[in-house]
């Protein structure tokens, strides 16, 4: 399933300018500040509204600002990882884990709690309030709170900006794990290549509000 | 010092009219905040003018108000009374009303604080996981306002308890009906040889007023213990 993305959208001085198709499978979002990134993912998750836009996944049709077709955030089944790991403080590791769930029905639970727990080695943190995790461990549970919530998929926006160096490479193959089991299309947004160049399946690189470059990560 | 029967009265007459005052307009304050914190729509700096006008009219002025629109002949007064034999004016439950509109502002203002306290951020992330703008502000929001409403709900409580001027204009000062502790210490200072009976109903309502501060701390000191 693939996300087609055409969208022109300003914000101060600043202007996006994308026409993309983004294929299943691992894509990688490249660029520098200020060039984009976050911004593409605001508008697939629903999150910024755009002047003008058609946002397309598979074929439901999510944003179609000539026909006024709008899909609230909350109805695009998609699981965002942001930067900070935004838990929400009043609640258990478990209770973060959880909240996508609930409103679920539970045979579209595709993805078992259980394995999610297990595979980003949160048991012994279930009872705990974020307060008193480490930032690496904060971003774990805000990884495994996304895939709970049973993505069609996935968005991450520098997952590891908040996670201190010692810790950065303890998150990546927890996620490697899981997509080895679930092929959730997955668009990772990061301004270090290193990070996702032996991952990547797609890249898309953006500076300025443009596509610099777009195709299969071999060939960049 | 023990009460009389005429004392314990106004005291449980105060208290019934704050504590139907506070709980009473809990829900609009809470959504009138809500509003003015997060709302975007045409017509916000109007509602809040609205809000915060019994703040900076003279009390007697509201209460001038009230008894136009809510008393017996009063616009929604008269219909009330029609239709469903319900009545405000010379009643406690007007009392409450007054007291109600009077710490309006105040309670609005806390709830609003507290509720621009959360991190519209983590709201977001509720969104992106299924979560209707309604149960965010359910879930997300409201628990985490939860320090502002119950600072809202006490000076509610502690503005209705010692609400004066639009009460008397509105629902007047009857004994055993809307003479609340306010309007009995007025009554009292007014009548000669009062001054006894004025410092004893004085006293009683300091005592009520830090009744009220002390069980409010041991409640938020509960809650941050229940928080660590």
């Amino acid at each position: 399933m693939s996300v087609t993305i055409d969208v022109t959208h300003r914000a101060g001085a600043f202007q996006l300018e994308l026409v993309e198709t983004i294929p299943a499978g691992f894509t990688a979002v490249v660029g520098p500040s200020g060039s984009g990134k976050t911004t593409t993912l605001n508008i697939l998750a629903g999150l910024t509204r755009p002047a003008r836009a058609v946002v397309r996944m598979g074929e439901e049709v999510w944003v179609d600002t000539g026909r006024g077709t709008w899909v609230p955030p909350h109805r695009r089944r998609i699981g965002y990882v942001f930067q900070e790991p935004r838990l929400f403080p009043h609640f258990t590791v478990r209770q973060n884990l959880l909240y996508g769930r609930g409103r679920q029905h539970e045979r579209a639970n595709t993805i078992a709690t259980d394995e999610v727990i297990h595979l980003l080695n949160l048991a012994s943190l279930l009872q705990r309030r974020p307060a008193r995790l480490s930032g690496g461990e904060q971003q774990r549970v805000a990884l495994g709170r996304a895939l709970l919530a049973n993505p069609q998929l996935l968005l991450l926006d520098e997952p590891l900006a908040s996670v201190d160096q010692a810790h950065r490479l303890e998150i990546l193959p927890y996620l490697d794990r899981f997509r080895a089991t679930h092929r959730i299309p997955t668009v990772y947004v990061t301004h270090t290549w290193a990070e996702v160049s032996s991952r990547a399946d797609h890249v898309i690189e953006l500076a300025a509000g443009r596509v610099e470059f777009s195709g299969p990560a071999g060939t960049r | 010092m023990s009460l009389s029967a005429e004392e314990l009265s106004i005291v449980w007459l105060s208290l019934k009219v704050a504590l139907v005052a506070t709980f009473a307009s809990a829900i609009p304050a809470i959504a009138v905040a809500w509003l003015l914190a997060r709302g975007r729509f045409w017509g916000r700096t109007a509602l809040n003018v609205l809000v915060h006008i019994p703040l900076v009219v003279p009390p007697v002025v509201t209460g001038y108000v009230l008894l136009r629109v809510f008393g017996r002949r009063g616009t929604i007064g008269a219909w009330l009374e029609q239709y469903l034999g319900f009545q405000f004016s010379f009643r406690w439950t007007g009392a409450a009303l007054a007291a109600a509109v009077m710490a309006f502002p105040l309670v609005v203002r806390a709830i609003r604080l507290g509720i621009e306290q959360v991190d519209r951020k983590v709201e977001e992330s509720a969104a992106t996981l299924g979560a209707s703008p309604w149960w965010v502000f359910l879930t997300i929001t409201l628990p985490l306002a939860l320090p502002g409403l119950l600072a809202g709900l006490l000076i509610g409580f502690a503005k209705a308890l010692g609400e004066f001027g639009a009460t008397i204009t509105f629902v007047s000062n009857i004994p055993g009906e809307t003479q609340t502790l306010a309007l009995a210490i007025y009554t009292q200072i007014e009548r000669p040889g009062g001054e006894a009976a004025a410092t004893r109903l004085i006293w009683l309502s300091v005592a009520l007023s830090v009744l009220a501060l002390v069980a409010s701390e041991l409640m938020i000191r509960s809650r941050q213990r229940s928080d660590a």
